[in-house]
């Protein structure tokens, strides 16, 4: 663990509900990540894993704990903040897609350039040029209903990485996929992180997916189990 | 900023067509509804004062009892003698028709119809602007016998002698036959609404002895000669009919003498009550059309929900996000208010158009039923986005 890191938790904890219901899902976490990494986090349900995973994309608070982001105490920021700190330097790619229905690939790659006031011939160029990075060059102008699910997580990839981000979150991104798609997609991202320098975190619980990744963090009941670097990951 | 949010709400628009469609239909329907029946209801009413100030301000109307309408039978009717003491005593009054009305069945040859029968003398034609198309009047020997003579109205002549020439003709109402005499040319509707062409004319006398067989008198209609002061004649009249009633100094008066603007205020003053039952009944469609707006929207809210967890989640502010559908809830509910108004405004010129009533915008109700159509959109499509706005963005994202 460098003074560099990237990401640095110190002492997460995460408290879902109160009193005698409440569940420590997190029972304090330290982790740093350095730029340039990849990371898979993997872990039986109920692990925490996409707890950590929610806090670290700032989707989420933890209920105590700090979490710095190239210095900056993300904790300590508000909502907006914490908003714009996601529009400008994180890119995410869900298990279930999550892309707008009955809205053209092109136009669901475009969202987060709008919300960066983007003009509108410079939107469509960077969000043809994502399209055509993940391979879905021709098909602009389809819905999410019209492609299959291999395409619709390329879409999700490609709105994720169509501002350039410092980080992409993937939450079990080919959890709904078949076996040769979650290839394709694995080594999608892979590439993304080798060629464009891209920090990747990604949840799975698939040990074959987790292979693509340099470095495995294991956790069991909220905690860090064992946090290794994968030698033959490229 | 607001550009970019425009857009994003107008795509959203657009991506939503059938639900947006559904939203708008129930503000357009309600929008079109109070507008239209509002408009309507305020054209007849204009279409009622108009024939009224038609009749001429020169003219005046003494009825018995205190009131226009239900509510006067209890209060004594006028004589015949009270024709000629107007006309002896009054010097500024130009001409005085007693009116005697009664429903009788007109038969000729074969075929026979129910119209109202009047009652009066030769200066019921001139105060009431009536002119002939053929024939003549009563002359003052058959008003002081009661002659069975009757000059006949267009919608008479039609139901009766179809498109021969009546006068000369011979008709029966009830037991008597009666000699038309003259056609009269037709007025068309009555600020009431009533076919004021489907009417028969008789001396008064002839109506008192043959049909309502009593010496009383309805209704009497005084013109009043050019140059001289309604108000004053007013005044002369009153004492007058008092003196003749024998109706004390402290007693209030026992009728009613008016002039055409207190006649059509009377006769508008209904027209705008039904104007307004008919707007309350519509505003009912509107409210409905806000409640159909409000189901549409909360059953929307899940998918929006997670919608909203997207945008969150790639960067969007709270505050875009809410601004966002704002902007839509505006654009949909002025987008179907605007349809409303058109909608209504065709069906305003169109129904005004058959009603025969004169068509007259009002902005005001216009601009009413659209803010309110409006305020509902924002209202219903707002708040939902506004809580699901307040989420985590990962509750939102999880919203199922």
């Amino acid at each position: 663990m460098s003074d560099t890191a990237l990401i640095r938790l110190s002492g997460i904890t995460k408290i879902y509900g109160r009193g005698q219901a409440a569940f420590q899902a997190l029972k304090g976490i330290d982790l740093a990540i350095d730029a340039g990494d990849f990371v898979a986090i993997m872990g039986p349900s109920g692990s925490g894993k996409s707890t950590v995973m929610n806090i670290l994309g700032c989707l989420d608070t933890p209920t105590s704990g700090a979490y710095e982001f190239e210095g900056v105490h993300v904790e300590q920021l508000t909502r907006n903040q914490r908003a714009l700190l996601r529009r400008n330097y994180l890119g995410f790619v869900f298990q279930g897609f999550n892309l707008l229905s009955r809205t053209t690939a092109l136009e669901n790659v475009e969202l987060p350039l709008i919300y960066r006031g983007a003009a509108a011939a410079a939107r469509h160029a960077a969000a043809r040029a994502a399209l055509a990075q993940v391979g879905l060059e021709g098909w602009e102008h389809h819905t999410p209903a019209e492609l299959s699910g291999g395409q619709q997580q390329r879409v999700a990839i490609a709105r994720a990485i169509v501002t350039q981000p410092t980080v992409l979150l993937a939450d079990e991104p080919t959890g709904n996929l078949d076996t040769h798609t979650s290839q394709e997609i694995m080594s999608l991202i892979g590439s993304l992180n080798r060629d464009h320098g891209i920090t990747v975190l990604m949840v799975t619980h698939e040990p074959d997916m987790a292979e693509y990744a340099k470095r495995i963090i294991h956790f069991i009941d909220g905690s860090v189990d064992s946090d290794r670097r994968h030698e033959d990951a490229a | 900023m607001l550009w970019n949010t425009l857009l994003l709400a107008l795509r959203a628009i657009r991506r939503n067509l059938m639900r947006s469609f559904l939203t708008i239909l129930g503000i357009v329907i309600g929008v079109a509804a109070v507008i239209t029946m509002v408009t309507l209801g305020n054209g007849a009413t204009r279409s009622v004062s108009d024939q009224i100030s038609s009749m001429g301000s020169n003219l005046l109307i003494v009825i018995p009892g205190q009131r226009f309408g239900p509510g006067s039978e209890g209060a004594p009717k006028f004589k015949n003698a009270d024709v000629e003491a107007i006309r002896n005593q009054i010097s500024a009054i130009e001409r005085v028709a007693p009116v005697v009305s009664k429903t009788a069945t007109a038969v000729y040859q074969a075929n026979n119809w129910s119209t109202v029968v009047t009652g009066s003398n030769d200066d019921y034609f001139q105060a009431g602007n009536w002119e002939l198309a053929d024939g003549r009047t009563f002359s003052e020997s058959e008003e002081r016998a009661g002659k069975a003579v009757c000059v006949i109205g267009e919608t008479v002549r039609d139901k009766l002698f179809g498109r021969q020439n009546p006068v000369g003709g011979e008709i029966r109402i009830k037991q008597f036959a009666c000699e038309v005499i003259g056609l009269l040319k037709p007025k068309g509707q009555s600020a009431m609404g009533s076919d004021q062409d489907d009417t028969v004319v008789m001396p008064l006398r002839t109506v008192q002895r043959r049909l309502s067989g009593s010496q009383d008198v309805n209704r009497l209609t005084v013109s009043v000669k050019a140059q001289t002061s309604i108000d004053a004649v007013k005044k002369q009249l009153t004492l007058l009919m008092r003196e003749r009633r024998k109706i004390g100094e402290n007693e209030d008066n026992d009728f009613q003498v008016m002039d055409t603007r207190q006649i059509a205020e009377t006769l508008t003053s209904t027209t705008r009550i039904l104007t307004m039952l008919l707007g309350a009944v519509a505003a009912v469609s509107l409210l409905v059309g806000g409640i159909g707006i409000m189901n549409i929207m909360l059953v929307s809210v899940t998918e929006r929900t997670r919608e909203i967890g997207i945008r969150l989640a790639i960067g969007a502010l709270e505050r875009e996000v809410l601004l966002q559908f704002l902007i839509e809830a505006v654009v949909l509910s002025s987008l179907g208010g605007l349809i409303g108004i058109a909608l209504a405004t065709g069906a305003s010129i169109g129904l005004a158009g058959m009603m025969g009533v004169t068509y007259l915008f009002d902005p005001t109700i216009n601009l009413l039923s659209f803010l309110f159509s409006a305020a509902i959109g924002v209202v219903f499509g707002y708040f939902p986005a506004r809580r699901a706005a307040g989420l985590n963005p990962i509750d939102a994202l999880r919203h199922e």
